[in-house]
């Protein structure tokens, strides 16, 4: 360090005399040191503002190219997860829908069945009904036509018994057969 | 070689049992005249093969880099894959390794300094430069001024003038009575060795590479001669300034990238207090 010190002293005191002789190495001439700064400045000035700041942006534009792209993989990719998940909740609803829907069907039916059966039932109850009714006035109505004539038929027997000697037996039978035998004729006509 | 290391070696004719003593080169092969001067006010400048090769350093970075990055492409080919690899470096390797995310500030810095100190320090063996710019001492004297001009204030700006003084100075966690001894070695340390060490170490590494090639180059020379000594010693040495010159490619580019990485550690010291 000393050294140092003293052989650029002695540089300065040398070439302030203007002497001939050869100056030290360590000698620091100020035109040297000026036209020293001056290169670098040039060149700090000239990279600084010309060339280091487009490559400053285009590493930067890199590395966000780079990011932006992950993350527009990642936006796509959670994109595509929910349309599928949209999806499938429609493909279940419709699913449920037309589950519903077949259940729905089946219990109409059923419906329509147990309806259309019922009407039947009260249908068939009628006819029955109708029937029965018929056959109650019919049979009354032969009962009363048949009581009439029994009637009747009685009155003429007894008019044509009375009307015969009781005595004769044998007449009496006669008349008894006759009357029998024009029965089974009216019966058979 | 080139033409003045021949001059230096002692003229062409100048061999091993020629009656020629060995003609070490020394500091003479550091010395440019001038190859025109010039004068602003009263400061004459002398513009010398130096002056020229760093001149011409500092057109090939600018148009190498203004080439590389003048359309950049979000997939990049080329010289701008090139030029990304170095910024990416600068940026990763150095500026957010000794200052972290805040460290980008500073990234266009010390990728100036990096590019120009190393393609200064190639043109150590570059065919026809072979000097490297960073071997006047001058050179070196300027960078590590801008780096000092540049973390000082920034360090006064950032915690204040006397913050500054004191966070440099008095370190904390350590006993009292310590400081005697401690602040003003820390002063010393930080404000005037830590800018002359910041030069002398590239500036040393750059001139004894060079003066360490020249020898074995000269020696080369000198050895060509009709004895056997001579003949295996030429060609020794000749192999020998081959391999250094080799050797001088990493110790380039190892000084560019410790001298920038310096640079970083102590802007990156000013930003924040070591606590």
């Amino acid at each position: 360090m000393i050294n140092v010190i003293a052989a650029v002293s002695t540089v300065v005191v040398a070439s302030g005399e203007g002497a001939e002789e050869m100056p030290s190495v360590l000698a620091v001439p100020i035109d040297e040191l000026i036209i020293g700064i001056i290169a670098f400045l040039v060149v700090f000035g000239g990279l600084a503002k010309f060339a280091l700041p487009s490559i400053k942006k285009t590493l930067e534009d890199r590395t966000n190219a780079i990011e932006g792209g992950i993350e527009r993989a990642t936006a796509a990719e959670a994109e595509a997860k929910d349309l599928l998940e949209q999806y499938r909740a429609q493909l279940a609803q419709a699913r449920e829908e037309a589950s519903a829907i077949r259940t729905q069907a089946q219990a109409d039916r059923s419906a329509l069945i147990e309806e259309a059966r019922g009407e039947a039932r009260v249908a068939a109850a009628q006819v029955t009904a109708a029937g029965e009714a018929q056959l109650a006035a019919d049979r009354s109505q032969a009962t009363a036509a048949l009581t009439r004539q029994v009637g009747e038929l009685a009155v003429t027997l007894a008019g044509k018994v009375v009307g015969q000697s009781l005595t004769d037996d044998a007449r009496v039978r006669s008349t008894v057969d006759e009357f029998l035998n024009d029965l089974e004729r009216q019966a058979a006509s | 070689m080139s033409t003045e290391v021949v001059v230096a070696s002692g003229g062409l004719d100048c061999h091993l049992m020629s009656g020629c003593g060995f003609p070490a080169p020394g500091a003479e092969i550091f010395q440019f005249d001038a190859v025109f001067t010039f004068t602003i006010g009263t400061l004459e400048f002398h513009i010398t093969k130096i002056t020229l090769l760093l001149l011409l350093c500092v057109i090939l970075i600018l148009a190498f880099f203004s080439y590389a990055f003048r359309k950049p492409k979000l997939v990049p080919r080329g010289a701008q894959n090139v030029g990304e690899m170095g910024y990416l470096f600068i940026r990763d390797g150095i500026a957010r390794e000794a200052m972290g995310k805040e460290g980008d500030k500073f990234v266009p810095f010390l990728f100036s300094f990096f590019f120009l100190v190393w393609l200064s320090n190639f043109m150590g063996i570059v065919p026809f430069a072979q000097i490297p710019v960073t071997s006047i001492f001058a050179i070196p004297v300027a960078f590590a001024l801008i780096v000092y001009v540049t973390w000082v204030p920034i360090g006064i700006y950032k915690q204040g003038f006397f913050g500054f003084f004191k966070n440099m100075m008095f370190p904390p966690g350590v006993p009292k009575v310590m400081y005697v001894l401690l602040a003003p070695l820390e002063f010393m340390s930080n404000i005037i060795v830590r800018p002359a060490t910041h030069a002398i170490r590239l500036f040393a590494n750059m001139f004894a590479g060079h003066l360490l090639i020249a020898s074995f180059s000269v020696a080369a020379f000198y050895l060509i001669s009709a004895s056997v000594v001579g003949i295996i010693g030429s060609a020794a040495s000749f192999v020998v300034a081959i391999a250094l010159t080799g050797f001088e490619v990493l110790i380039q580019a190892l000084q560019a990238y410790i001298f920038t990485l310096l640079a970083a550690v102590y802007i990156g010291g000013a930003l924040h207090a070591e606590h």
